[in-house]
C-alpha cells in the first residue's frame, strides 16, 4: 500500500508560552519543536502497515518553511520512506488554505490511503485532513483509534463521548488518527543514519486563498485565585456550602 | 435578511444537548441580527418528534431528513444535504464541537468553500465579519478569527452556550437527502454504547473526574457514587487512568481526550498536568481533592481539599446525597 502522512511542525507544549511582537505568532525563543502529537500516531501506524504487509511505501508530507525538514528526517527516522516539504515561508493558518496545498500534491501521488493526526496540537482545528478529503473526493473517517483492511476497504473505529462507532469505506480513503492506536516509536540510531541519505523534494506549496484572518493571539485569562476549604472529610461541609450557597451549582 | 441556521445532533434516534446549545447559539444571534432560525435534524423515520424540543429553544423552522439510512451517523449524506440546504442566502451555520460535529462541519465548510472556526468558546457578529475565540496550544492561547465569506460555519465547543428556552413556531418541513443517502461510501455500522453512565462527557452538566490518585481501577466506583448522587454527572478521566486501561479511552479528558467545560468540574486524585487542564480548565466551577497541597489542580480550582481522595468521597457522596434531598 502507498502511504501519505501529512505531519505537522509544532512546539513543544511543556513551555509558558509568550506571545510574538507581532500578537499574532507565538514567541519562538527557547522553544523545542517536534512532530504535533497525533501526526507521530499517524507516522507510527502508517509504518505499522507497512511492516505488517512488508510492502509499500510511507512518504511525509509538511508544510512550512525550511525548518520543517527537521520534522521530515526525524518521520524518515522512525522509518518513513521518503519526504516533501510543501515549501512555505509565511505561516498559515486557515485549514481551507492548508489543504489546498495538501490536495494538489495528493492529487498526483497516487496514494492508496492518506493519514493525518485528528488535529494539530497547536492550531487544534481538526478540520485540515477533512477538508483535503472534500477536496480530493475522497472518503474520510476521522479520530480513529482502530484500523483495519479488509478486501479494499478501511474498518475502523471512532471514539465518541460515552460511545464508539464502527466505520467503513472504500480505499483509497483518507483517516485522520486518534490517539490509542500505537505509540510512536523512537527513532534507533540506525534510523537516524539512514534519514540523512533519504530523498527529501521540497516543492512551492500552492496555499489558497485565506477564508479568516487571524487577529490576536493572546494567554488567557488567569483563573480567580480559589481557596483551600480545608483538609481531610472534615472539610465536606463547607463545600457542600459554597457549592449550594456560592457557585450555586447543587 | 439571511437566516441562522443550526445542526441538530443526533445520537441513536436521540437529541443531543449539543443540539440545543448550536440551536440557542443560534437563536441568540438571530435576535441580535434578525432573520430566522432554521434547524436541521436528520435520522430514521420518527426522528421529527424532536422539532417539538428544537422549536422550544428557538428554532422557526425545523427541517427533517427522514431516510432509514440516517439510523446511524452518515456522515456524507448529511453533509451533501446541509451544503445544499446553506447555499440558500444563510449568514451562519452552528454547529457543536462535538465527535460528531468536528466531523461533520468541515465537510460543509470544504463543500462551500468558506471559512470555519472551529471549537469556539465565545463569538460577536459585527457588520460583515464573525469574530470568534477558539483556544489551541493545550488551551494555553486564545486564538481570534475573523470570518468574513458567509455563511460562517461556526463549531462550538461543548458548554460554551448553554441551552436556553425561547420558544418560536418551530414549522416541521420534511425535506429530501441530497443525493441518495444510502450510497454513502463512509458508512457507519454500529454505535456501541460504553459504560453504565446515564449521560456521557457531551452532555453532563456535571463532571466527576479522576486520576492516579484513585490507585486502582475498582476505586473508582467511589466516583461513580459521586456521580449518581448528582444525579446530572458524567464521570470522565486523566489520560495516566485510561491508558492503564482503568477507565475506557472514550472517557479521557484533556488535549488528547475530550475537551469539556461543565458547569461543575470535581477532580479527584488529579494533580493537574497540563495536557489534563487543557480539557477542562473552560469549567464553570472547579472542585480539587488531592493529598498533595502543591498540587497544580489547586491553581485552577475555586475549592480545593487537601486530603486522601479515598476517605473524602464517600463523605461528599453522603452530603451531596442530603443536600439534594433537601433542595
Amino acid at each position: 500500500m502507498k502511504i501519505a502522512v501529512c505531519i505537522k511542525r509544532v512546539p513543544d507544549m511543556d513551555v509558558r508560552f509568550k506571545i510574538g511582537a507581532n500578537g499574532t505568532s507565538v514567541d519562538e525563543a527557547g522553544l523545542k519543536f517536534d512532530i504535533s502529537d497525533f501526526d507521530g500516531y499517524a507516522v507510527e501506524a502508517a509504518l505499522q502497515i507497512k511492516e505488517k504487509a512488508n510492502a509499500g511505501e510511507v512518504v511525509v508530507i509538511s508544510l512550512g518553511a525550511d525548518n520543517v525538514q527537521e520534522t521530515l528526517r526525524k518521520a524518515m527516522s522512525m522509518g518513513a520512506d521518503r519526504a516533501v516539504q510543501l515549501k512555505h515561508d509565511a505561516p498559515v493558518f486557515d485549514s481551507f488554505a492548508i489543504a489546498t496545498a495538501l490536495a494538489a500534491e495528493l492529487s498526483t501521488g497516487g496514494y492508496d490511503l492518506v493519514m493525518f493526526g485528528r488535529m494539530s496540537i497547536d492550531t487544534a482545528n481538526q478540520a485540515t485532513g477533512t477538508m483535503v478529503a472534500e477536496l480530493l473526493g475522497l472518503p474520510i473517517i476521522t479520530a480513529i483509534s482502530k484500523l483495519d483492511f479488509d478486501g479494499g476497504r478501511v474498518k475502523a473505529r471512532r471514539e465518541l463521548e460515552g460511545s464508539y462507532e464502527l466505520v467503513e469505506c472504500p480505499l483509497p480513503a483518507i483517516v485522520t488518527i486518534d490517539e490509542g492506536i500505537a505509540r510512536p516509536r523512537y527513532p534507533s540510531l540506525k534510523g537516524i543514519m539512514a534519514a540523512k541519505k533519504k530523498p527529501l523534494e521540497t516543492k512551492p506549496a500552492q496555499v489558497g486563498e485565506q477564508r479568516y484572518t487571524l487577529d490576536k493571539m493572546e494567554l488567557p485569562a488567569e483563573r480567580a485565585a480559589g481557596r483551600i476549604v480545608g483538609e481531610g472529610k472534615d472539610a465536606v461541609p463547607e463545600l457542600v456550602r459554597l457549592l449550594k450557597e456560592e457557585a450555586k451549582v447543587l | 435578511m439571511s437566516n441562522i441556521f443550526a445542526f441538530a445532533e443526533t445520537r441513536g434516534g436521540e437529541l443531543r444537548r449539543a443540539a440545543l446549545e448550536a440551536v440557542t447559539a443560534a437563536r441568540q444571534t438571530a435576535d441580535q441580527l434578525g432573520g430566522e432560525v432554521r434547524v436541521l435534524i436528520a435520522g430514521a423515520p420518527g426522528i421529527a418528534v424532536h422539532a417539538a424540543k428544537l422549536a422550544a429553544h428557538g428554532a422557526d423552522m425545523v427541517l427533517v431528513v427522514e431516510h432509514d439510512a440516517f439510523t446511524h451517523y452518515n456522515p456524507e449524506a448529511l453533509a451533501s444535504t446541509l451544503a445544499a440546504g446553506l447555499a440558500n442566502n444563510y449568514r451562519a451555520a452552528f454547529f457543536s464541537a462535538s465527535a460528531q460535529g468536528k466531523d461533520l462541519a468541515p465537510r460543509v465548510a470544504a463543500k462551500l468553500k468558506v471559512g470555519l472556526a472551529s471549537d469556539v468558546t465565545e463569538f460577536a457578529f459585527s457588520g460583515d465579519a464573525v469574530v470568534a475565540k477558539h483556544p489551541g496550544y493545550t488551551g494555553k492561547i486564545v486564538q481570534t478569527l475573523t470570518l468574513k465569506a458567509t455563511p460562517a460555519i461556526i463549531s462550538l465547543r461543548p458548554g460554551a452556550v448553554l441551552p436556553k428556552e425561547s420558544p418560536k413556531a418551530g414549522t416541521v418541513q420534511n425535506i429530501p437527502s441530497a443525493g441518495d443517502p444510502a450510497a454513502s461510501r463512509v458508512v457507519v455500522t454500529d454505535t456501541v454504547v460504553g459504560g453504565g453512565a446515564k449521560l456521557d462527557l457531551g452532555e453532563a452538566p456535571v463532571i466527576i473526574s479522576g486520576g492516579r490518585g484513585l490507585k486502582e481501577a475498582a476505586n473508582f466506583t467511589l466516583v461513580e457514587d459521586l456521580a449518581a448522587a448528582f444525579g446530572n454527572a458524567a464521570v470522565g478521566a486523566t489520560r495516566a487512568v485510561t491508558d492503564e486501561g482503568w477507565r475506557p479511552h472514550s472517557d479521557q479528558i484533556g488535549q488528547t481526550g475530550r475537551l469539556v467545560s461543565p458547569d461543575l468540574y470535581v477532580a479527584c486524585g488529579i494533580s493537574g498536568a497540563i495536557q489534563h487542564l487543557a480539557g477542562m480548565r473552560t469549567s464553570k466551577t472547579i472542585v480539587a481533592i488531592n493529598k498533595d497541597k502543591e498540587a497544580p489542580i489547586f491553581k485552577i480550582a475555586d475549592y480545593g481539599i487537601v486530603g486522601d481522595v479515598l476517605e473524602i468521597l464517600p463523605v461528599l457522596t453522603e452530603a451531596v446525597k442530603a443536600a439534594k434531598q433537601g433542595a
